[in-house]
Parts: structure tokens; C-alpha cells; sequence
């Protein structure tokens, strides 16, 4: 009784879930992106995936086979039965001037095409056998639903990012003949995804087979091969945007941008333990001191050249960032958060102004900024100023590892575990905090200077709290204090929602839960720095105790 | 003294010249009328009522777990777009003008409802599991849930902003010593007045407002005392997520504008005048709320315009914020100081 209980309410929460999905206009939204051409698309992989999910949910720890499978198909019944009552209801009552997403279009997907009678039955059957498979899938042999998992992974992002792989693949001779066998110009074939499953699941296979010979890898061979896998990534970096073309060159110069922000922001936040959520004011300084310093509309005041602009835009930003910091030193925790929040929508406002116009251009912001060039070379096109981009990275983040490492590096990591402990063991707490700000400031004047010339102007709309929230989101999703977690975070947080455009606009939705889950089930992070994922895991070891004795 | 004594001092005396330079400037320029300048500190009050409600949900909640709960201003939100959802239907029936008492009672119940639902929601899916967490995982979380509502909001019910409906008895003004008074802000000053000293009289006169006393206090000692700590934190979410509701349906028939980003920047401002107030304090979020509403409203046409600064209302926010950045260095403990803001920080 009690398993089924657990199942049906397993299944109502996955219902819940895409009905949710349903209703937030996701789910017609990832209709138009197909998987495998003509036959399956990302709306109907992830209503199949929300049923297989809700089976192995609903079956984990309900017993013997018999039981699992029985409460994987009762969980992917009732939520079935959910998103069938929805494809009903849409389908009889006019919901569309409120929820903008009940569409019919909606209501054809829900319905697989049927009439909504047939079309619920269709949908409840479906959830079941979803529900049934997911369960199965959970008792099977961990190394047969790895390789499954892993197959049917590959043909996802196969056929999901068909057009920036295709791009890659613009070659004669064997590369073009397997491009012609896996994709046609629309999308991947049936072939083809048949072909991508079957390797991608046999290397799971043999991989997990080789593996299973209990080889636990040495820290030092982990570490090895970390250094290999962030070699590899940081290659890939550079080849991109000549085997990809422009498109990627310009996606790529943006993540490079947030990653750059991302290493000031970290050591803000990540190593000195200083919630600043005002960032985007000092890439605001860094930007708009470049662009008056070069511009050539009457609004310029110098008209450098961009490289004596940039190094005068980076020591204004670490100013700005030493004087932000200055009244706010004594502020701690949340209350810092909110102060720094505050300073960067002051900064906003002022900028956009009437009364700041005469000298910042106010909404119509700084026009004509000359790219920079190496001798008679102009660095003109984003591919260029992404190699721009990925060398002061490349420069930021060496810094930021030696930082790291060194006096001031440790002592701000013992301001941010205890401020007062720290202070009593000598840190100069004035002294490191404003390093702190004016470091971080630093490396986002640098990424505003980039982003002005890039763009050849500025405004004050490009300088939302947005950017500080993203560079915020990146640093935790990759992981505090890890600067490979920076660059990871900004590709799946920058790089990404760039190449899946259409959801451009669910952007901040998928922000917004992806904080959620990761405060909730993994705070350190994807790529965690090593020390910090120690410390969290050693507290939540101490902490359990404390928790179960909690009343209620 | 030191660098940064010097600095802090620098910024004192500058905000202070800054304010009695420019209210001399105003009074010798002479450029508003009495009438004028009722009508400033007339919609001051009024929106300064809505800050003061929507401050006392951050009070509560951080009297209780220590948490800002960053999406406040989103829950304020989600009544508006309730109250929209039942005012446009009966508008459109004409049932609001013939009725706008129980229409205005069915508007704000269904702000109240939702928006405390969803709060509660919120509690239970986000900051439940970080009760005991120290750190910043829990501030980021509610900066997730406010994005999540915001985007969710959007999803739903599009990104267009929504013209709320304005029944005719609305546009009634009171006249009184040659002032006008608009009738609107009356009833909104009134009505919020109203809510909070029920409000007031719940946390100081029901067993669960006095739990909520003792759990804001010390919550382990409560817990001791056999105080049901999860239930005390759900209903604080409950009565200051309905709260926020009432404020969003004011809020949204003062500015006759509904859109999902609507709540953000009130938000972070009746924060400001929680903090203002004395952040745990209920009565200092009242103060607090009122206070911030009428500095902002007063504050560009009395500060900014003596010295001479063009356009001064659109620095109506840089207001707001800069008092809320003054309070937070220089008293964070608040106009009514607890002992509690000390503790933190």
C-alpha cells in the first residue's frame, strides 16, 4: 500500500511537472526542434524522458521486480493521466487569454494528433508504458542501462545540435560521406541515429567493461587527468571557431567574455567570500571609460587608440571597484548582497540619465568605437577579438591560480570561513577585502573594455543587474572557487542558450531552477575546486547529527 | 584615524550637505506649490503604505529562519497578476462598478490566497532544505526562486504588460482646504493601515503570533519550550505572502500595470525599509516602509532640484536605493534597533 501511495504521488509530481512544462510554452517550443528528422523532436524525447524518470522514481525501493515494474507503470499511468486531463481541457475550454501557451498546437502535441478522446487514451497508454519501461530500465544490469542511457544521450545532442555539427563537418572525402550517412541537410537520419546509438552505447559497454576490473584511480592520476580533460576543452576553445565559422566565433567570444568576468567575480565571491551582486557596474566603468576615451563621435574625449584605452579603462575599474568597496567594508553576508545590488542599479540609473547625459550619452549611450589592430592587422571580426578575449582569459586565469595559492589568496580564504577568526590571526582585513574588490573589478573592467570595442558602441541597457546575475550563476553552477568551473559554467550557461536561440526567452527560467538545484543537491558546483568540495562534504558529515535531532 | 573611518565620514558629510544644500535650494527657487507638495507626500504615504507591507513578509520571515527571502517582491507580484485575473472578468461584467465593495473584496482575496499560497509553495520546494545551512546557499536559492517565479509568470501568461481595469468610482477626489485628494490613495493609505494592525494584533495576541515572537527570538529555546517550529515558519510565510498579495493588488491598481517584472524593484526597496525599520522588527517594517515611500517621493523635487539637477525624477530609485545602501553600512540594526541585526552583522 504503502509502495503504491508512494508511486501515485511520484507520478502526480511528474505530471505536475509537465503540465508545468506544458503550460510555460516549453513543451511546444521544443516541438520545433527535431531529433531525428521527420520522426522524433526534442518535445516528444522529453515527454517520453518526464514517463521513463517518473518509472524509475516511482520503482526505486519498492521491492521485488514484479512490484518495481508494477509501480513504475501505476506512476507513469497517473501522469499520463495528468497531461491527458490537461490535453482535455485545453482541447474544451477557451484558456488562451490566460495562459498564452494553450494553444492548439499545444493541445495537437498532447494528443499526438488524435481527437482528444483517442488523443487522452493515447497519452495515458504512452505514460504507462513509459512508466513500465523506466522501471525496467531501473532493474536492469547497471552496465546494459549505462550504454543505453549513454546511446540514446549521443543521438539527443546528435540530433539537437544537427546544425553546429554539420557546420563541422563541411569536408570532402570520408568526413563528408559520414555526415551524408548520418544527417541529411535537415537533420539527422533514422540511419544515423541508429548508427550514433549503437556506437555510443558499445563504447559505454567496453568502456564499462574495461573499468570494471576495481581500478580506483590514484589522486595524482585523477588530477592527471583532469589537467588532460581541461587541455583537451581549452583546445577545442581555440579550433572552434575555424572549424565552425563565424556564428560559433561570436558565441565563443561572449562565453570568453563571461569567463573572464567569471575569474573576477570568483575571486570576489568565490575566494574571498564577498556576495557582490553590483559586478556589472565595473564592466559598465570598464566599457564606458573605453569608449569615451576612444571614441571618435563628439562625445570622445581623447581619441586613443583601444590599447591605450584598455589599460586606462582596467585601472578606473579597479578604482571604482576599490571605492565600491571602501563604504561597504564593514557590511557582511546577505546585507552586503543587497548593498552591492543596490550600487549596481545606482550605476544603471545614473548612467541612463538626463542629468549624466552631457557626459555618457545617456539612453543613446557612446557611438564609434575604433576596433583595435596590431600594427596595419584590425582585429575587426569577433573571431579575432575572441582570440583577444581567450589570451586576457588565458592571462586573468593564471592570475587568478597564482592568487590563489599565495598569502593573499589563503588569507582571503580565511575571511570568507570567519571573518573575525581571520582578523584575530592577522589578516588585514581592509587591506585583503579591497584587493578583493579591486582584483575583481579589475578583470570585469577588462570584459566591459572588450564588450565596447566588440560592439563599436554602448548603452545603458547593456548593463542589466542580468549580467551580474549570469556571471554570478556561472561561477556557482560551475563551482566556487574552480576556475575550470568558471569555464565550464559559462559554456552551459552562456555557450549554450546561445546555440539553442529559440529558447532564448527561457533563458532566465532555466537560471532561475538551475540555482535552485544546484544550492540543493550539489552546492560545490559541476567542476568543484578540490578543497571546497572537502569542506562541504565534511560538513554535511557533521551536520546530520544536528538535523535529526531537529523537533517535528 | 584611519583610511577607512576618513572615507565613511567623507560620505556622511557629503549625503548630508548633498540633502541640506539642495532642500535650501528648493525652498529659495520656490518652484512647488503647497498643493504640490501635499500631493508628493500624499503618494509617498500611499506607496509608502504598499513598501511597508510588503517589508513586513521580509521582517517576518527573517525574524524567524535569517533569511532574506530575495523573492518577496515576486510573491507581491503573483497577487497582482491574481487580482488582475479576477478584476478584468468582472469589470468587463460590469459587476465592479455596481458593487466595488465585494468586488474589491473578491480582488483582494484572490491576491491574498495565491500569493500566500505560493509562498508557502516556495518555503516548502526552496528554503525547507536549508534550514540549518550557513553560507550563502540560501540567498542564492531565493535569487533562484525569484527568477524562476518572474520567468514562470511570463511563461504563463506572456511578456506584455497588462493594463489593469479602472472602474469609475475610482476617479472620485475629496477637496478639502483647496487641497485634492485623490480618493484611491485614500482608500489604499486606509485600507493597508487597516490590514496591518490586523496584522499587529495576530502577532502580538494569537498563540501562533506569540510562537512566531518566540521562535524569532530564539528558535531553539522555542523549540524547547515545545513551539512547533516548521509550523510557526509556514505560517509566517502564509500571512506575509498574503500581505504581499493585498500590496500587489494596490500596487498594481495605483500604477494600472501588471507584467512580471513588476515586483523586482519594489521588492528590493521595501527591503530597504525593512532594513530601515529594523529588520525582525514588525512595527519598524511599518515605519520603515512609510519612511522610504515618502523619501522617495518628497526627496528628488526637495534634494535634487535645489541643486540643480535636470529631470530629478528619474533618480527617484537612486533615492531609494542610496538611503537603503546609507542604512545598511551605517545602522544596520535599524531606525527601531534590535539586538538581532547585531548578531548578524
Amino acid at each position: 500500500m504503502k509502495t503504491l501511495t508512494k508511486a501515485a504521488t511520484t507520478g502526480l509530481l511528474f505530471g505536475v511537472g509537465g503540465v508545468y512544462l506544458a503550460l510555460v510554452g516549453l513543451l511546444e517550443m521544443m516541438q520545433a526542434r527535431p531529433i531525428v528528422f521527420g520522426a522524433v523532436n526534442l518535445g516528444q524525447a522529453v515527454l517520453a524522458l518526464l514517463a521513463l524518470a517518473c518509472g524509475v522514481v516511482a520503482a526505486r525501493d519498492a521491492g521485488p521486480a514484479f512490484a518495481r515494474a508494477g509501480a513504475g507503470l501505476l506512476g507513469g499511468l497517473v501522469a499520463g493521466a495528468l497531461m491527458a486531463l490537461l490535453q482535455v481541457i485545453v482541447a474544451t475550454v477557451p484558456l488562451q487569454g490566460m495562459f498564452i501557451a494553450a494553444s492548439p498546437a499545444l493541445r495537437n502535441m498532447l494528443a499526438f494528433g488524435f481527437a482528444p478522446g483517442p488523443g487522452a487514451l493515447a497519452m495515458l497508454l504512452g505514460g504507462g508504458i513509459g512508466g513500465l519501461a523506466g522501471a525496467v530500465l531501473a532493474v536492469t544490469l547497471p552496465s546494459l542501462r549505462r550504454a543505453i542511457v549513454a546511446g540514446a544521450a549521443a543521438v539527443v545532442i546528435a540530433g539537437v545540435f544537427q546544425e553546429l555539427i554539420q557546420l563541422m563537418m563541411q569536408y570532402e572525402g570520408i568526413i563528408g560521406w559520414i555526415r551524408d550517412f548520418v544527417y541529411t541537410w535537415q537533420g539527422l537520419r533514422p540511419q544515423g541515429a541508429v548508427a550514433i546509438f549503437v556506437i555510443a552505447g558499445g563504447t559505454s559497454l567496453v568502456l564499462s567493461h574495461r573499468s570494471s576490473a576495481d581500478h580506483v584511480p590514484s589522486p595524482d592520476e585523477r588530477r592527471r587527468r583532469r589537467f588532460i580533460s581541461a587541455g583537451v576543452a581549452l583546445l577545442v576553445l581555440v579550433l572552434m571557431p575555424l572549424l565552425a565559422g563565424a556564428y560559433i566565433g561570436e558565441v565563443l567570444m561572449l562565453v570568453g567574455l563571461y569567463i573572464l568576468m567569471g575569474m573576477g567575480l570568483n575571486l570576489e565571491v568565490g575566494l574571498a567570500g564577498l556576495l557582490d551582486l553590483g559586478f556589472v557596474a565595473f564592466f559598465a566603468v570598464g566599457a564606458y571609460t573605453t569608449a569615451l576615451l576612444t571614441s571618435g563621435s563628439s562625445i570622445g574625449l581623447l581619441h586613443l587608440s583601444y590599447w591605450e584605452a584598455m589599460p586606462i579603462a582596467v585601472l578606473i575599474s579597479i578604482l571604482g571597484g576599490v571605492l565600491f568597496g571602501l563604504p561597504v567594508l564593514g557590511v557582511r553576508g546577505d546585507y552586503l548582497a543587497v548593498a552591492t545590488l543596490g550600487l549596481g542599479e545606482i550605476v544603471r540609473i545614473v548612467v541612463l540619465s538626463d542629468f549624466a547625459a552631457p557626459l555618457l550619452g545617456g539612453p543613446q549611450g557612446v557611438l564609434d568605437i575604433p576596433k583595435p589592430s596590431i600594427g596595419s592587422f584590425e582585429l575587426g571580426s569577433p573571431v579575432k577579438l575572441f582570440y583577444l578575449t581567450l589570451v586576457c582569459a588565458g592571462v586573468a586565469a593564471f592570475i587568478a591560480w597564482r592568487l590563489e595559492n599565495s598569502r593573499l589568496g589563503r588569507a582571503w580564504e580565511a575571511l570568507r570561513d570567519d571573518e573575525d577568526v581571520a582578523q584575530a590571526l592577522g589578516v588585514n582585513l581592509i587591506r585583503s577585502k579591497l584587493l578583493a574588490y579591486g582584483l575583481g573589478a579589475a578583470f570585469a573592467g577588462l570584459g566591459g573594455s572588450i564588450f565596447a570595442t566588440m560592439l563599436g558602441s554602448v548603452y545603458p541597457s547593456s548593463f542589466q543587474l542580468l549580467i551580474s546575475i549570469n556571471v554570478l550563476a556561472l561561477i556557482i553552477v560551475g563551482g566556487m572557487g574552480s576556475l575550470p568551473g568558471v569555464v565550464l559554467g559559462a559554456i552551459a550557461l552562456i555557450g549554450l542558450p546561445e546555440l539553442l536561440r529559440e529558447f532564448g526567452e527561457y533563458r532566465y527560467l532555466f537560471y532561475g531552477a538551475a540555482l535552485i538545484v544546484m544550492m540543493r543537491w550539489k552546492p560545490e558546483g559541476l567542476w568543484p575546486s578540490e578543497v571546497r568540495s572537502r569542506e562541504l562534504h565534511a560538513a554535511a558529515g557533521e551536520a546530520e547529527p544536528v538535523a535529526a535531532m531537529e523537533p517535528g | 584615524m584611519s583610511a577607512v573611518s576618513l572615507a565613511l565620514w567623507t560620505v556622511r558629510f557629503l549625503v548630508v550637505a548633498l540633502v541640506v544644500a539642495g532642500t535650501i535650494g528648493t525652498i529659495l527657487k520656490d518652484r512647488y506649490t503647497t498643493a504640490q507638495w501635499f500631493e508628493f507626500v500624499l503618494f509617498g504615504l500611499t506607496i509608502g503604505s504598499l513598501y511597508a507591507q510588503v517589508a513586513l513578509g521580509y521582517t517576518m520571515v527573517y525574524g524567524v529562519l535569517r533569511l532574506i527571502n530575495f523573492a518577496h517582491g515576486d510573491i507581491m507580484m503573483c497577487g497582482a497578476f491574481a487580482g488582475y485575473f479576477v478584476a478584468t472578468p468582472l469589470e468587463n461584467s460590469g459587476f465592479l462598478e455596481v458593487h466595488p465593495v465585494l468586488g474589491m473584496t473578491a480582488i483582494l482575496a484572490a491576491g491574498m490566497v495565491v500569493s500566500g499560497v505560493i509562498a508557502v509553495l516556495t518555503e516548502r520546494i526552496a528554503y525547507r532544505p536549508f534550514r540549518r545551512v550557513q553560507g550563502f546557499a540560501p540567498l542564492i536559492c531565493a535569487f533562484g526562486v525569484s527568477f524562476f517565479l518572474e520567468q514562470t509568470f511570463r511563461g504563463l501568461f506572456g511578456s506584455s504588460v497588462k493594463s489593469y481595469p479602472a472602474p469609475k468610482w475610482e476617479g472620485v477626489e475629496f477637496h478639502w482646504a483647496g487641497l485634492s485628494v485623490p480618493g484611491v490613495d485614500v482608500l489604499v493609505i486606509v485600507l493597508a493601515v487597516a490590514f496591518m494592525a490586523v496584522l499587529y494584533l495576530i502577532v502580538q495576541k494569537t498563540r501562533m503570533g506569540m510562537a512566531m515572537r518566540a521562535v524569532s527570538e530564539d528558535g531553539e529555546a522555542a523549540a524547547l519550550m515545545g513551539v512547533d517550529v516548521g509550523k510557526v515558519i509556514v505560517f509566517t510565510f502564509a500571512l506575509g505572502g498574503a500581505m504581499a498579495g493585498i500590496a500587489g493588488v494596490f500596487y498594481a491598481f495605483l500604477f494600472k500595470q501588471v507584467y512580471f517584472y513588476m515586483g523586482f524593484t519594489p521588492g528590493i526597496k521595501a527591503f530597504g525599509g525593512a532594513v530601515l525599520g529594523g529588520i525582525g522588527s514588525v512595527p519598524g517594517a511599518m515605519l520603515g516602509g512609510f519612511f522610504l515611500g515618502l523619501v522617495e517621493s518628497v526627496g528628488p523635487s526637495l534634494f535634487l532640484d535645489g541643486i540643480g539637477i535636470k529631470a530629478p525624477y528619474e533618480l527617484r530609485d537612486v533615492i531609494a536605493y542610496t538611503l537603503m545602501i546609507l542604512v545598511l553600512v551605517f545602522r544596520p540594526q535599524g531606525i527601531l534597533g534590535e539586538h538581532m541585526a547585531k548578531k548578524r552583522a
